[in-house]
């Protein structure tokens, strides 16, 4: 029988072909950075961008394997901030959700409240920047890099609801009866239940400090503290300063011509996006959990 | 929603409370204090102390001086901001780029979301949702470049179709014309996948049986999506769509500075309250202008967020922020 609460094959047919053109859409920009990047410099210089590559060439990544150490390191600052600053910002949320999802705790409102006022108004950017640098000077610190992003107040807002709705009064009452105190009660009983809300809230924290460009573009003056991300933008600058100014700074012609710029700035797009979009099957799925979850009112 | 009221309650007894009261209250959740500790630091270094901060904008700020020593010279600096011609290209950049994405998600997302729904082939449905999630998932450096290797006007990807197919090349980070369009399309490309996410999963939870009645009555699958799916998303539409107003005054800083490549050209179409702010800051050292445009900001954005959770309040109590 047919079931009149679907659409027929005709209209499936139409609309998979519209959803085939969009997905095209997304993935085209993908496809022809990372032809660039397998393409001879020259055929790209010649013939320009092109979706299948035009011939086959990994001079664009032995050249970057030759700086493979700035790579590297730029690498290696995105790792280490990326850990820290995940775990970091997963305890401190957690330890400030949890108090203000007790209903017994007196103050839990205004707590709330001096979260929630942070979404609302904020000082912009020239009096935070001048926190950091006149007040903290942590500019050009690994500190600036993670301290921007330890306290997101929606996560803190998510995680409190998730606490209150999630995690039974009588649990809580029940260890301290047995004599558990308050942080062994958090670190024993509440935390393992509340594992959902913590990888969706971590996992968004990961791509936070893995896609930041943003605190180093204020803060970071040192090419060692650079980010993979900053890198990439400041590789794109220098390939712009120099094709700009191609006529007026001498050997610039010369460097120019022996630089694979072009398809090496491509082939720095995929080492970028490479780990992402391996890692993407696996984590795909929570964040698209995470977001119902987001949608619970904070 | 009544949190805030009942914040602003208590707050009123937290200052009249007697000092022994409030030691004894410390004492007794010592523990769930300090758990606060270390988030309310980084609050009061992050947001707090900006806060205060903001004054700076009143202020004829001298780097060697510094914050206290420097002179207040009241209004001046918004004087200077608002009769030059950057208030005004940077007000009405903001604003409309904002309306063009509201509307924009409101509609292709709201579409996707109902056709991702309606795939007759559950797998394929996931794949597609897959990748047009991606996007959301590469950082705006990222998406430069990616944008790059279509736009460049010697070897992007367009202008050699564009000239393949006997057209004139485009100097397109020369040439303001196209950048709203380019702007308002890659927003959405980076968005959508994920606006779309939002609605699929109102759309799942709406009961099935409704549908089915209607169909016991004759109506298509068309007119049961048209005249029953959508009403049914109209709350959730409207409410995200009010959360988007509320941040109206407020852009995505990359999207405006990494996708146009800081192109002067384009900087009348391009430039928005935070890049103006940032460039005034970091480019120029116009600490007066970048403070009195983030004070604007500030008070203009925190007036719209309040009126629209005041409307969302009217329509819909439980969805408000507050």
């Amino acid at each position: 029988m047919k079931d009149c609460t679907k659409i027929n094959k005709k209209a499936d047919f139409a609309l998979n072909i519209v959803m085939i053109l969009c997905t095209i859409a997304c993935v085209l920009p993908l496809i022809i950075v990372f032809s660039a990047s397998i393409t001879n410099e020259k055929t790209v210089t010649m013939y320009g961008y092109s979706l299948i590559p035009r011939d086959f060439s990994l001079e664009s990544y032995k050249y970057i394997f030759k700086n493979i150490m700035v790579v590297l390191r730029a690498y290696g600052v995105t790792m280490l901030v990326t850990v820290t600053g995940s775990t970091l910002s997963l305890i401190i949320i957690s330890l400030y959700a949890y108090p203000i999802s007790r209903k017994d705790f007196k103050y839990r409102s205004v707590f709330t409240f001096i979260v929630f006022l942070t979404m609302l108004f904020n000082g912009g950017l020239v009096p935070w920047y001048m926190v950091y640098v006149n007040v903290l000077h942590i500019d050009n610190t690994i500190m600036a890099l993670i301290l921007p992003y330890l306290m997101t107040p929606l996560y803190v807002l998510i995680m409190r609801t998730f606490f209150m709705t999630t995690i039974p009064e009588g649990i809580i009452e029940a260890a301290r009866i047995d004599g558990a105190g308050e942080f062994q009660t958090f670190v024993r009983i509440v935390l393992p239940l509340a594992k959902p809300v913590l990888a969706t809230i971590g996992l968004f924290n990961v791509l936070t400090y893995w896609n930041d460009w943003y605190a180093p573009l204020l803060f970071i003056n040192n090419e060692k503290l650079f980010n993979l991300q900053y890198l990439m933008y400041r590789v794109d600058k220098a390939i712009l300063y120099l094709s700009n100014n191609a006529g007026s700074i001498n050997n610039a012609t010369q460097i120019m011509a022996n630089l694979p710029s072009q398809t090496a700035r491509m082939a720095m797009a995929v080492i970028a996006i490479g780990p992402i979009i391996l890692a993407y099957p696996f984590f795909q799925k929570y964040f698209v959990e995470g977001l119902t979850i987001g949608s619970i009112k904070g | 929603m009544t949190e805030v009221q009942k914040a602003l309650n208590t707050r009123g007894t937290v200052v009249k409370r007697q000092k022994p009261a409030l030691l004894k209250e410390l004492a007794k959740n010592k523990v769930l204090y300090l758990m606060l500790l270390p988030g309310l630091l980084v609050l009061l270094v992050n947001n707090y102390l900006p806060m205060f901060g903001i004054v700076i904008a009143f202020k004829d700020y001298n780097y060697t001086k510094g914050f206290w020593k420097s002179d207040w010279v009241g209004f001046e600096n918004f004087k200077y901001l608002f009769n030059s011609k950057a208030a005004f290209q940077i007000t009405r950049n903001t604003i409309l780029y904002n309306l063009a994405f509201i509307v924009i998600a409101a509609t292709i997302a709201v579409a996707l979301a109902i056709i991702f729904n309606e795939l007759l082939n559950r797998r394929l449905s996931k794949l597609y949702q897959s990748v047009m999630f991606l996007p959301y998932f590469l950082s705006w450096v990222v998406i430069s470049y990616l944008v790059f290797a279509l736009l460049s006007s010697d070897m992007g990807f367009i202008n050699k179709l564009l000239v393949n197919s006997g057209m004139q090349p485009v100097e397109w980070y020369v040439d303001p014309r196209f950048w709203p369009l380019i702007i308002i399309l890659v927003n959405t490309w980076k968005w959508t996948g994920y606006d779309s996410i939002i609605y699929l999963a109102a759309i799942v939870g709406f009961d099935k049986s409704l549908y089915e009645a209607a169909a016991v009555d004759g109506a298509s699958r068309f007119q049961q999506i048209t005249k029953l799916m959508v009403p049914m998303m109209m709350p959730v539409i409207t409410i995200l769509t009010l959360i988007k107003v509320g941040r109206v005054f407020f852009t995505d800083f990359g999207l405006f500075f990494n996708i146009p490549r800081n192109s002067g050209p384009l900087f009348d179409v391009t430039n928005v309250i935070e890049t103006y702010v940032f460039r005034a800051l970091r480019h120029t050292g116009d600490i007066g202008m970048a403070s009195a445009a983030g004070f604007y900001q500030a008070i203009v954005g925190f007036i719209v967020v309040l009126t629209a959770n005041y409307i969302v309040r009217k329509i819909d109590k439980d969805s408000s922020l507050f």
